[in-house]
């Protein structure tokens, strides 16, 4: 058995792949919700329902999939131009800190605060990224390493701060940071629904990546040094400088799902923030094949199946982590089915 | 020839070979056999189905319909080592030998086992040597690969062959890496293996080779035998229309009228990198009108002065001129605002980004610039008219400027590179390997317009492994040897067997 690429992929290859994929996922979630016990249809009636089966339901997922989108768009920006960067977790709390400090400390008026907030979460989401791409540029450094172990860094000095320096003095002890004035949060898009403006954010953002690789010359720089380097090297593209560029763009969108975390939702900051959503960025700009555009759909699923399966055990009592295997079953499939359109399995 | 004795004779015959890949055919029920005691030569251009004939012999595909017989026996399909066990060697056009390991020990490779060592050596020693001696492959058995120069790998590989008792030898391209004295070795080397009743199959689109070499030549074209004539009975003119099914006629520049000096190296060296050889104090003039040819056994600093040229290295010493000024900042954007136009020598890994469109390729070096972009947008309906204009003009075969460039052909490929660069009116122009692994008539077409930009004023740096293709094309010939440069030879002031020695090395006077 050899792999033979294919040169030119049918639409049927393109599309049916993928559709076959999903479809291979939802054939493995009902074979989980059947080991634990459950009816298999109705499992996946639940979490459907629990993800988008009512007002509240839909707003929920909306909200989970407002980081997602950032972080998913942080990871498809650097991937295109073939920066690993998986440190998007340490961009997003450097982001979280930022809004927190701004906020709490400068005591601004909120049409003030709330821009600033962004802008200084958007610069510290870029500088953590600096580092590494720097180091990678210059000596050679593997940026996997690096940007990953930024990521303990961060959670450790995010951990110091809450204990010390930022503790909130009303915390009754807990390492959590003061909350924001009232006017330095994210307004809710409606009045009494549960979604705030951090979604908004995300979506403009989505839109502006894609302009970016698509009309911009700095798009179609990162897009030929992610795909042939040397080749880009040799035209006149300035290999290093677009890296640079490209981290200061995904650290800064990684950041921007800190701020919009604290100033939309949360208020204030802890240690337990992010639940992963700079790892889980990673699932949501693969399955979207790095399309900004693309990763908004896919931040809407993956964070459709979370919310979907939190209400779904409550009722059916299959255990939540139902949801982390449906999704690296997906990416797993997805994966497969990415390799498929491009090579055809032969024997012999 | 009566039948009988030709049954005898025949050590291997295929008989209706065909192999599909989709709609394809690659081989399209070739039949043909070879007798002991012949040297056959395979002639094709790329893509005409020489190397997938050659896999299906050494059973690396499996034919769709046909057979494959050696000695008389049946070979079984799509088992690999089935021929080598039949007597079938093949030296490949890239080398797979073992760099740390002796002569010896590649030769016994896979044959003996290892991990005792000195076991039977002596006798294999001695078995090498009297191989050696009696073919004239002359090679030191304790020598490391690494050390041993491309001919003697070669003639290891051709050793290690014969060790096996091959006695149906297959080469593959043999003298793409060779200078000219080496290649007659070779040839000697084959006469004395046919003299002992050895038969050799010669892959080759050299077609003065295949007349020098051949008894009988065979003609593949798409796939298809197309001829089969002896070599008596043949000249060099009717095999290479056989080859493309066309008339050629070979370019034929005339005086060249040179101008000024456009680019001028004064002492330059550049790093030795990894395995590859540096500039030594090299001392170049490109002149404007003048096309200048540089000959070398590949491996000898080529690279390090395409990339000098092409902005990706920049001189450890000495002095670059562009024009009569003193150049300082040097890099491949500078390289292309010096008018510099660069066609490279590997155009699916330094020419173009597979991935991309035409469109994104055709623009590749100018996609900054207006009307392409504009402060920062592209435009990319201006993007596209360039390219239609580059697959107009340089007729460039394509579905359409939006078609991912890595499904054409690479003439196609070479055409678009050619076109993107002539396109910007370049001042020098640096050809490296511009028409190597193209077919003839795309060969014929860049090496027309390289004149032709020669003949509008471009001073033009051709360098090429193709001796041949160097002596065709230049106004001035140096070699490279080492890191060195010759002198400049006029045209028609040396003869290949002259140069050859300069490619090996001698002449140059710090022969250090």
């Amino acid at each position: 058995m050899r792999l033979d690429p294919i040169a030119a992929p049918s639409p049927a290859r393109t599309l049916g792949l993928p559709a076959l994929a999903l479809g291979a996922t939802v054939l493995v979630a009902m074979g989980l919700a059947l080991i634990a016990g459950a009816d298999p249809l109705a499992t996946l009636g639940l979490i459907a329902r629990g993800a988008a089966g009512s007002k509240f339901a839909l707003l929920e997922t909306l909200n989970r999939a407002t980081p997602l989108i950032f972080t998913g768009l942080a990871i498809s920006v650097a991937f295109r131009a073939r920066l690993w960067n998986i440190g998007a977790e340490a961009q997003l709390y450097a982001g979280a800190l930022v809004t927190v400090v701004i906020g709490t400390q400068l005591g601004l008026p909120g049409p003030l605060a709330l821009p600033l907030m962004a802008l200084g979460a958007v610069l510290a989401g870029a500088l953590v990224l600096l580092g590494p791409v720097l180091l990678k540029t210059r000596l050679g450094v593997d940026e996997v390493v690096t940007t990953l172990l930024l990521n303990f860094i961060m959670a450790l000095f995010i951990s110091y701060l809450l204990e010390g320096p930022l503790k909130d003095p009303m915390g009754m002890g807990w390492p959590k940071s003061p909350a924001l004035p009232r006017d330095a949060r994210l307004p809710r898009i409606v009045e009494g629904l549960r979604l705030h403006w951090g979604f908004g954010l995300a979506l403009l953002s989505a839109l502006a990546v894609w302009v970016m690789q698509t009309r911009t010359t700095l798009g179609y720089e990162i897009r030929a040094t992610g795909l042939n380097a040397e080749a880009a090297r040799f035209a006149g593209i300035p290999v290093g400088r677009v890296l640079v560029k490209t981290a200061l763009i995904s650290g800064g969108l990684a950041a921007l799902a800190g701020f919009s975390e604290v100033a939309g939702l949360k208020g204030n900051l802890t240690a337990d923030l992010s639940p992963g959503f700079g790892y889980t960025g990673i699932v949501v700009a693969m399955l979207a094949l790095l399309h900004p555009l693309g990763v908004v759909v896919s931040a809407l699923f993956v964070a459709g199946v979370f919310v979907g399966a939190d209400s779904m055990s409550r009722a059916a009592g299959v255990p939540t982590y139902i949801a982390d295997i449906l999704l690296a079953t997906a990416l797993l499939f997805m994966v497969l089915a990415i390799l498929l359109t491009k090579v055809r399995v032969v024997r012999g | 020839m009566t039948e009988t004795k030709e049954a005898q004779d025949v050590v291997l015959r295929l008989s209706g070979i065909t192999k599909r890949f989709g709609a394809l055919t690659a081989n399209d029920a070739i039949s043909f056999s070879l007798a002991r005691g012949e040297v056959v030569a395979l002639l094709g251009e790329n893509g005409a189905g020489k190397t997938t004939l050659m896999n299906i012999l050494f059973g690396h595909y499996t034919a769709d319909e046909g057979t494959v017989e050696v000695f008389g026996q049946p070979l079984p399909p799509g088992l690999p080592g089935a021929a080598l066990a039949a007597g079938v060697g093949m030296v490949h056009q890239h080398f797979t030998l073992a760099d740390n390991m002796t002569v010896l020990e590649n030769i016994l490779l896979g044959t003996a086992p290892l991990w005792r060592p000195g076991l039977g050596r002596g006798g294999a020693r001695q078995r090498v040597q009297q191989l050696s001696r009696d073919f004239g492959l002359a090679v030191h058995p304790d020598a490391r690969v690494a050390t041993l120069s491309v001919g003697e790998r070669q003639r290891v590989e051709i050793l290690k062959a014969l060790y096996r008792e091959a006695r149906i030898l297959i080469l593959d391209e043999p003298t793409a890496v060779l200078t000219p004295q080496e290649s007659d070795a070779l040839f000697e080397t084959l006469r004395k293996a046919v003299a002992q009743g050895l038969s050799v199959i010669f892959i080759s689109h050299k077609l003065h080779e295949v007349t020098a070499v051949s008894s009988r030549v065979l003609v593949l074209r798409h796939g298809r035998l197309v001829g089969e004539v002896a070599t008596a009975e043949t000249d060099r003119h009717q095999l290479a229309e056989l080859m493309v099914g066309a008339e050629i006629t070979p370019p034929a520049p005339a005086e060249a009228r040179p101008g000024a000096t456009l680019l001028k190296l004064e002492k330059v060296s550049t790093p030795a990198r990894g395995n590859r050889t540096g500039l030594r104090g090299i001392d170049l003039e490109l002149k404007a009108g003048q096309i200048l040819g540089l000959a070398g056994v590949s491996g000898n600093g080529q690279g390090a002065l395409a990339d000098l040229l092409s902005g990706l290295e920049t001189p450890s010493a000495g002095t670059m001129e562009l024009t009569g000024e003193t150049v300082t900042s040097w890099s491949p954007r500078d390289a292309l605002k010096a008018r510099i136009g660069r066609i490279p020598e590997d155009r699916h890994t330094t020419g173009t980004i597979a991935d991309f469109t035409l469109t994104e390729n055709a623009v590749l070096e100018r996609y900054a610039q207006p009307p392409i972009a504009t402060s920062g947008w592209m435009d990319w309906s201006a993007a596209r008219r360039a390219a239609e204009q580059v697959i107009e003009t340089y007729d460039v075969r394509c579905p359409g400027p939006e078609t991912r460039i890595r499904l054409l052909s690479g003439g196609n490929m070479q055409k678009l590179i050619l076109g993107r660069v002539l396109e910007a009116q370049p001042m020098i122009i640096l050809a490296n390997q511009p028409v190597r692994g193209l077919d003839i008539g795309a060969v014929t077409y860049v090496q027309e317009r390289l004149i032709a930009a020669r003949d509008a004023g471009a001073a033009v740096l051709l360098i090429s492994e193709d001796l041949d293709e160097v002596l065709t094309l230049s106004d001035v010939v140096r070699v490279i040897c080492e890191g060195r440069l010759s002198p400049e030879f006029p045209r028609g002031s040396k003869t290949p067997a002259e140069l050859g020695q300069w490619m090996a090395g001698q002449g140059f006077d710090d022969a250090a």
